[in-house]
């Protein structure tokens, strides 16, 4: 620990002076704390429906206007958070703990074990995130699991390939030789040095796959294949605003512009990390 | 460069075959009765065991697989129940849609990422730089579909400039066709060349810093020369690998843009079928996605090859 202190600020420190870092963590804070509290209060109700006061323009009353209902678009867009990041959390830990399990299983074995897991890679590649849910939802109907497993699905290939290339390069490394010296298996190994060195890399990736999720979950709940009524969610309030473009064309601002600031937040986060855990990336780019 | 071609040529059909096997598997193995699916549960027994008959429902999986793979060779995908016309018919009358506006908006992604990332890349850390990286933040930031609607309200309501969606036909002439094309294209491109552009600026300022770069200014090449005679070929490498990537997902972006702008396309199709429980079209729509997908990868990994032929003998 005091060889870090000396090393000058701490890690915190350093991380808040990052401009990227700062900007993403705060927005990403915002859609948390929005999440967060959602649980015990919102301004009115998200769902119980209110029609005498429906399609209001945004006032001091209701910051971001009501809907068709009369619900108030604020409360809606808090307990959407909720909603995103369930979803975008599930989903990232599917892809990220079977393709990172996936990926170091073939970087240990090699041979044709490696070879099946990128064949199965290429394979899934062949079904974005939209095609796995159109057909789970002609199998299942539509639902916030079916998003979730497609969106699942899809993020299996990205960290099988990314924890496969990263795995590869450490089993080269000399302290790898050592430890096989020392007499210790590939399953040992790889639990205790591989996976160490390729987590900041996974976690890296785990931060954008988490944005690229909450991007595809509004997709789905937009096409009315995701999360289903009476629940808000981001991309139904969109769905529902376009039929009321011509009266209420405020109600198409807010749901996009809390999508944008979650994607943005965290991408913003991910790239920051990247340069915090890599500062030699961070010269590069 | 032929073992090079044959070897990934048998990748491609072995994908293909397993990605139909799965569609197979998920939608007319796994819902145990697709004709009960189809019809809902209310319907009459007599009426599910004769749409059973009708679709060849009741011959073993692996014979109607076998029949099922023959068509799809042949171009025969059998008959749409919602529509009773052929779903090659259907299919094809709406991807003389869907392949035009994936084509434009793939156009204006290119024209755009390459054009800001050269820019950027020969402005490193200049304000035009900085003003393409915040674009390329924000572009990936922003749901295309809600970009889409974003041009909706102001060039079609506010303005009153396009109509707020739907498609005229080709044969209501091509501009009429290109214009209601126009807004679902840019909204497609605009995302993917934000992805294409920051990419562009790095893959270029990677190789700018090569010693070939500098042995090219030695010998008297302008920046501008040597940007386009050395460094643009190089890096193409990386920017070619997203681009394919990017087709991919401008085909499935097709699938929301289509039902954001009500355009009579493959995703809207597919789209429709699913409401209507219509499988037939579901199956087959997904396979052909999937499969244009598949392809499109193995033609990028060709394309590596003949821009870099390093890659020929590798593997």
């Amino acid at each position: 620990m005091s060889i870090a202190a000396d090393d000058g600020p701490g890690m915190v420190a350093r991380a808040f002076r990052h401009r990227s870092f700062a900007i993403g963590a705060v927005l990403t804070g915002l859609v948390i704390a929005a999440a967060l509290v959602s649980l015990f209060w919102t301004p009115y109700s998200a769902i119980e429906l209110a029609v005498p006061r429906k399609l209001r323009p945004p006032s001091a009353e209701h910051p971001f206007g009501t809907d068709h209902f009369g619900r108030d678009i604020l409360s809606m867009i808090m307990v959407g958070a909720r909603n995103s990041i369930v979803v975008g959390v599930v989903a990232v830990a599917i892809g990220c703990s079977i393709g990172t399990a996936l990926g170091l299983l073939a970087a240990a074995r090699r041979g044709w074990v490696e070879e099946l897991v990128m064949r199965f890679s290429d394979f899934t590649f062949a079904f974005p995130a939209i095609l796995s849910a159109i057909m789970i939802t002609a199998l299942l109907g539509p639902g916030t699991i079916n998003s979730i497993l497609a969106i699942g699905i899809f993020n299996v290939p990205v960290f099988a390939r990314l924890a496969r290339g990263a795995a590869s390069t450490i089993w080269a490394r000399d302290f790898i030789l050592a430890a096989r010296a020392a007499g210790k298996g590939q399953a040992r190994i790889t639990v205790e040095h591989v996976l160490p060195n390729i987590l900041s890399i996974v976690i890296v990736q785990a931060t954008i796959a988490f944005a690229l999720a909450i991007l595809a979950e509004a997709g789905l709940s937009y096409l009315g294949l995701g999360t289903q009524p009476p629940l808000p969610s981001w991309g139904r309030m969109l769905n529902d605003a376009q039929t009321f473009m011509y009266d209420a064309p405020y109600l198409a601002v807010f749901p996009g512009l809390a999508i944008a600031v979650a994607v943005l937040g965290l991408n913003l986060l991910g790239d920051g990390l990247r340069d915090l855990i890599d500062p030699r990336l961070a010269r590069k780019r | 460069m032929a073992f090079f071609l044959l070897r990934r040529f048998g990748t491609l059909i072995g994908t293909l075959l397993a990605a139909s096997l799965v569609v197979f598997l998920v939608l007319e193995v796994l819902p145990g009765d697709p004709a009960q699916v189809m019809l809902g549960v209310d319907a009459e027994p007599s009426t599910v065991e004769a749409l059973r008959r009708k679709l060849g429902l009741d011959r073993p999986p692996v014979e109607r697989y076998l029949a099922w793979i023959a068509g799809l060779a042949t171009g025969d995908l059998g008959i749409s129940y919602t529509y009773s016309v052929p779903v090659s018919e259907l299919i094809a009358e709406r991807l003389v849609l869907t392949i035009p506006l994936a084509l434009i908006a793939m156009a204006m992604t290119v024209a755009i990422a390459l054009g800001l990332g050269l820019y950027a890349a020969s402005h490193h850390g200049k304000p035009g730089d900085w003003g393409v990286m915040a674009f390329g933040q924000l572009g990936i930031a922003i749901p295309n579909f809600w970009f889409a609607i974003l041009l909706i309200l102001y060039f079609s309501v506010h303005l009153g400039w396009f109509s707020a969606g739907g498609f005229p036909g080709w044969s209501a002439g091509i501009l009429p066709a290109l214009q209601s094309l126009l807004l679902p294209a840019i909204s497609l491109a605009i995302v993917q060349a934000a992805i294409l552009a920051r990419v562009t600026r790095s893959a270029v300022l990677e190789v700018l810093r090569e010693d070939f770069v500098r042995t090219a200014r030695a010998k008297g090449l302008s920046r501008r020369q040597a940007l386009w005679r050395h460094v643009l070929r190089n890096a193409l490498i990386p920017v070619v690998t997203i681009m394919g990537l990017q087709f991919a997902n401008l085909l499935t972006g097709t699938i929301i843009i289509e039902n954001v702008f009500y355009l009579p396309g493959v995703g809207r199709l597919v789209f429709q079928a699913i409401s209507q429980r219509d499988l037939i079209v579901v199956k087959d729509v997904v396979v052909l996605i999937a499969a244009l997908v598949v392809v499109v990868n193995f033609l990028v990994d060709v394309l590596y090859a003949v821009i870099d032929p390093r890659l020929r003998t590798q593997r």
